[in-house]
């Protein structure tokens, strides 16, 4: 076994420092060190987006980026997305359109949606499906999820 | 952006008469599911745990002559390893699996670690539990196993055979008791008839006879299996588990490890899907042993190749159909034969897709001969409404064969023909009332239908499925608290949104806003008995024991009220959630009020239900597709879809929606793209999602919805399940939206890219 | 006194007559009858004394549980299905 690396980073707005072993992905240094289970392992192969996090503005799957490779990085998850004032808006279209059924994929559908809003705030019906493409869903067909994607523009247009 | 229509004949009625019943809360689960702070089962972590890994078979067929693990168990950080000589002897014991009677132990018990030979590639022969999981997957590099590798049989035809490699040399065929001289791979043959097959086809004007096969294909729920056990010194063991059944896992493992059922826990956490892949137990077992072995707590999770190696797929299939009809449309005969692959051990679902088969039509002479057929495959699970997409995309493929040759309407054909309360099903048990008639109008009738399509290589396809549902036993237990708010446990994982749709049926009867209900999913030791959520069963069945359980606190208020004010019962009523008297003394309190005061004189208000109803109706659609066929590529891109369900009751719209949705894109992929790849050694080729492919986001457009609510008489709220029929009729409307648009006509599934040029040139 | 219904698989034991009136109190008490009528029926239906299992008893289009000790109600019909587990 390898010596472990010693990693500083930005995780959701507060700095965090930790120890991990070069063969581990991001997605277990935030499942198995730093016990943030939101980021979640469907394929570990970077085809389903279930861990979908955004490392320094980019939508990466956290299952094909290594834990080391984070040092000096910002990183955000699923579970820094609540603000001071509740649930950001995406979290609560989501709810409103009922676009999650077993909710496995939703921690990774919510981050994808957040990096597509922030590149693109009045994204179409086509822009979010071309996005969300790396994202799979079984449950739901999909729909609902674009829908509640749509529906959140308008709302982080007036939280700016 | 299509609008999202919901048809209900009685809307205005129902709305007028329940207040939560048709309306769309927020689900009480929702927020820990959006900020990522629900438990799923790889989520579970506890002091000291370690982590198991499997090691699995390469070999599709082979007799296991020796395992040695002695290295693997002298490795650092290595602290038990197991086989299955570590389970009990499961030899001579039985299983009780309730409707289905008693049954052998050992396949169940050699399909979770193979004894003597492993029967399909990824077949669990050993496991090890490590401080880590890098360890442990280190370690299973260093267990030896001596194969002797035997010739795979991998297609159910082949495997019917008689020169055919035997999966096992002891299976014989059964034919109800009667078993088949010589062993064989088929398990074994059933048969339903009705009326007179001969008559019947004299009777026709038309006759067709075809064969249809279906690709192995994989649930694809995007959580993969996990497994926390913890064994304690005292014999009781504590599991974690993410599954469609927490007493179905306690049953399995307490059989699979003959220990008593009360020595088991079963802590069921949050499910990412099952769609029926989440009944069997895999890692369970195999979790428990490990944990016995190094006093540890250890958790199992699969990677995404073990899930499609090992677990669920639903049955590839052969289905040879012979059908006759008359000049006007009328079905007078049909004929078929089924064979549904059942993996490396006995038990596909081929008898529900006997049953489903021709339910939505009523034909007067029918007969349906049935195989269940091992091969080396994984031994496959229930998926999504079982047995019935393989056997119904016959029947809706060759009616539209009919219409096109005839020139009918596919809309009448099935309106002709359809199967109305009381006729006589082909396996012979009466229709109850369903809703085929008005959902195929509701289909007819709606917008998309009504507007032509239009331009080349576009065709539009319909197609209808049934499903049996099921009732089965659920459990719940309410509690009023002193603010007026009702605990409610239940027994049945939520899979998608039935915490509320169950609440909501308890609010209702009380009169009380749905998020004055908080329903909790608890574990076996909580909660009265209840099965898998499974079946569409649960907003049925746990939502009519909730429903009790409100009507029981209801009566209980009602008689602390009357004690309180001194009055006959009688002279009390409920509604609203206001408590008032009807003998014109016009006396009122609300639930909240009475619940504090008899919270403050310790009175306990609340009930344990148990149901098992059996009145849980058949559930119904018809679907419509428009797609467009690239002639040079094979692609086929869906332009538009409706789907058109009967739901008996919508308790919440949304939900049904999504039901509805969520299962016809599992038939659009099932249709389209979905496959197990062997190869000729009988090695799965494609055990990940980027080549076994399923639909994303981009492949797809809005897909329409139309409830129609046709209410099953046998429920206080008139629901029967919604979701599974959904995945039935989206394979057959495809099939004849491609032959519509290109003319040709493909009974093989799926109709990918490649199988739809080869078709078209063919044709040419 | 009911109608049962014959498995297709067991109309060769019958002669092909498919459904017949038979007199008994019990589910049980019927396939004795039935035995006494068409000899070698019974091994079929039943195992160890139990209803052979992946066989259901329907009995006026409901299961009943209670297999072979199920009370038959007068004229009801009675039917032996090939038992299924939902998904």
């Amino acid at each position: 076994m390898a010596a472990k690396v010693h990693v500083t980073a930005t995780l959701n707005g507060e700095p965090v420092e930790f120890l991990c072993e070069p063969r581990q992905s991001l997605l277990e240094v935030l499942r198995d060190e730093l016990k943030l289970t939101g980021s979640k392992e469907g394929c570990n192969n970077g085809n389903c987006g279930a861990c979908s996090v955004i490392l320094d503005g980019l939508l990466v799957d956290a299952c094909i980026v290594l834990g080391a490779e984070i040092d000096g990085c910002t990183v955000e998850t699923i579970e820094g997305l609540m603000g001071s004032d509740g649930l950001h808006p995406l979290q609560q279209t989501f709810l409103e359109n009922a676009a999650l059924q077993c909710g496995i994929c939703t921690p990774g559908f919510i981050m994808a949606g957040k990096a597509l809003l922030e590149k693109n705030p009045q994204a179409s019906e086509g822009d979010i499906r071309h996005w969300c493409a790396g994202n799979l869903c079984r449950c739901t067909g999909y729909d609902k999820i674009v829908r509640a994607i749509m529906d959140a523009e308008p709302q982080l247009e007036v939280k700016k | 952006m299509n609008p999202t229509q919901t048809m209900a004949p009685a809307q205005t009625e129902v709305e007028q008469k329940y207040k939560v019943i048709g309306t769309r809360p927020i689900r009480h689960d929702g927020v820990d599911k959006v900020t990522g702070r629900a438990v799923y089962g790889a989520d579970v972590q506890l002091p000291g745990m370690l982590h198991g890994k499997v090691l699995r078979s390469p070999h599709a067929h082979a007799n296991i002559k020796s395992i040695n693990t002695a290295k693997a168990e002298a490795l650092y950080g290595v602290k038990a390893v197991m086989t299955a000589a570590d389970f009990p002897d499961s030899g001579s014991r039985t299983a009780n699996l309730g409707e289905l009677g008693e049954v052998p132990l050992k396949p169940m018990c050699d399909n979770v670690m193979a004894s003597d030979k492993a029967v399909y590639h990824g077949h669990a022969v050993a496991a090890v539990a490590a401080t880590s999981p890098h360890i442990a997957e280190e370690a299973l590099g260093l267990i030896e196993v001596e194969y002797e590798v035997l010739p795979p049989v991998m297609d159910v035809l082949k495997a019917m055979d008689e020169d055919s490699p035997l999966v096992h040399e002891d299976l014989y065929t059964d034919e109800l008791g009667e078993k088949s001289a010589k062993p064989s791979n088929v398990a074994s043959h059933t048969r339903h008839v009705k009326g007179d097959l001969s008559q019947g086809f004299a009777a026709a004007d038309h006759v067709l006879e075809r064969e249809y096969r279906c690709a192995t294909v994989h649930q694809g729920y995007i959580e993969p299996h996990a497994a926390t056990a913890m064994w304690n010194p005292d014999g009781y063991l504590t599991m974690w588990v993410t599954t469609q059944g927490a007493f179905t896992v306690r049953t399995s493992v307490h059989q699979i490890l003959d220990i008593p059922v009360s020595k088991l826990k079963v802590i069921p956490t949050e499910i990412g899907g099952g769609f029926g892949g989440k009944i069997p137990v895999y890692g369970e077992p195999v979790a428990a042993v490990l944990s016995r072995k190094a006093r540890r707590p250890v958790k199992v999770v699969m990677d995404r190749t073990e899930v499609f190696q090992a677990t669920g797929p639903t049955s590839g299939s052969y289905v040879k159909l012979k059908m006759g009809v008359t000049n006007q449309g009328r079905i007078t005969a049909a004929e078929t034969m089924l064979a549904y692959e059942a993996g490396g051990y006995p038990g596909s679902i081929v008898a529900l897709g006997g049953i489903c088969m021709f339910a939505p039509y009523n034909i007067d002479n029918t007969t349906i001969d049935m195989y269940d057929v091992v091969v080396n495959k994984p031994k496959t699970a229930a998926y999504r409404a079982p047995g019935a997409p393989n056997s119904e995309f016959a029947v809706e493929c060759m009616l539209d064969e009919f219409c096109e040759r005839l020139g009918l309407d596919p809309m009448e054909i099935r309106l002709l023909n359809g199967a109305k309360e009381g006729d006589i099903q082909s396996h012979g048990i009466p229709h109850p009332r369903i809703g085929c008639i008005e959902t195929t109008e509701a289909a007819r009738d709606c917008e998309h239908y009504q507007t032509p399509l239009e331009g080349p290589n576009r065709g539009r396809g319909v197609a209808s499925g049934y499903w049996v549902n099921a009732g089965l036993t659920s459990s719940v237990t309410a509690r009023l608290n002193g603010d007026g708010t009702v605990t409610l446990q239940e027994g049945s994982t939520d899979i998608g949104g039935t915490r509320t749709s169950i609440a909501m049926q308890l609010a209702e009867v009380l009169g009380i806003p749905v998020e004055d209900v908080v329903p909790s999913v608890v574990d076996t030791d909580s909660v009265g008995y209840t099965e898998v959520t499974g079946g569409s069963r649960v907003t049925f069945a746990t939502g009519w024991a909730a429903y009790n359980a409100g009507q029981a606190i209801k009566s209980q208020l009602i008689e602390q009220a009357a004690d309180l004010w001194k009055v006959d019962k009688d002279q009390v009523s409920l509604a609203d959630g206001v408590i008032t008297t009807t003998n014109g003394d016009s006396r009122s309190m609300t639930i909240k009020e009475l619940a504090a005061d008899l919270s403050q004189k310790g009175i306990d208000v609340g009930s344990r239900e148990t149901v098992t109803p059996q009145n849980h109706g058949g559930a119904y659609a018809t679907h419509v597709v428009d797609v467009e066929v690239d002639p040079d590529t094979g692609k086929v891109t869906i332009l538009r879809y409706t789907a058109v369900q009967d739901a008996g009751r919508a308790i919440h719209p949304s939900y049904v929606e999504g039901q509805m949705q969520g299962g016809v894109v599992q038939g659009i992929g099932w249709a389209l793209n979905e496959e197990y790849f062997y190869n000729e050694d009988g090695l799965l080729m494609n055990s990940s999602f980027l080549d076994y492919r399923m639909p994303t986001s981009l492949d797809l457009p809005m897909i329409e919805t139309i409830i129609v609510e046709v209410p099953n008489p046998g429920h206080p709220y008139g629901v029967r399940g919604v979701g599974e029929v959904p995945i039935v009729p989206p394979q057959a409307a495809i099939s004849n939206a491609i032959a519509r648009a290109v003319g040709v006509r493909l009974g093989d599934l799926p109709m990918s890219p490649q199988t739809v040029v080869k078709a078209l040139s063919a044709k040419s | 006194m009911a109608i049962v219904h014959i498995p297709a698989l067991l109309h060769s034991l019958t002669g092909d007559v498919r459904k017949l009136e038979v007199e008994g109190r019990t589910v049980g008490d019927l396939i004795d009858q039935l035995e006494l009528l068409y000899p070698g029926i019974r091994d079929r239906l039943v195992e160890n004394g139990h209803l052979r299992s992946g066989l259901a008893i329907f009995v006026d289009g409901m299961v009943r549980r209670e297999a072979l000790e199920y009370e038959v109600p007068p004229g009801s019909e009675v039917l032996f299905v090939p038992a299924v587990a939902g998904g």
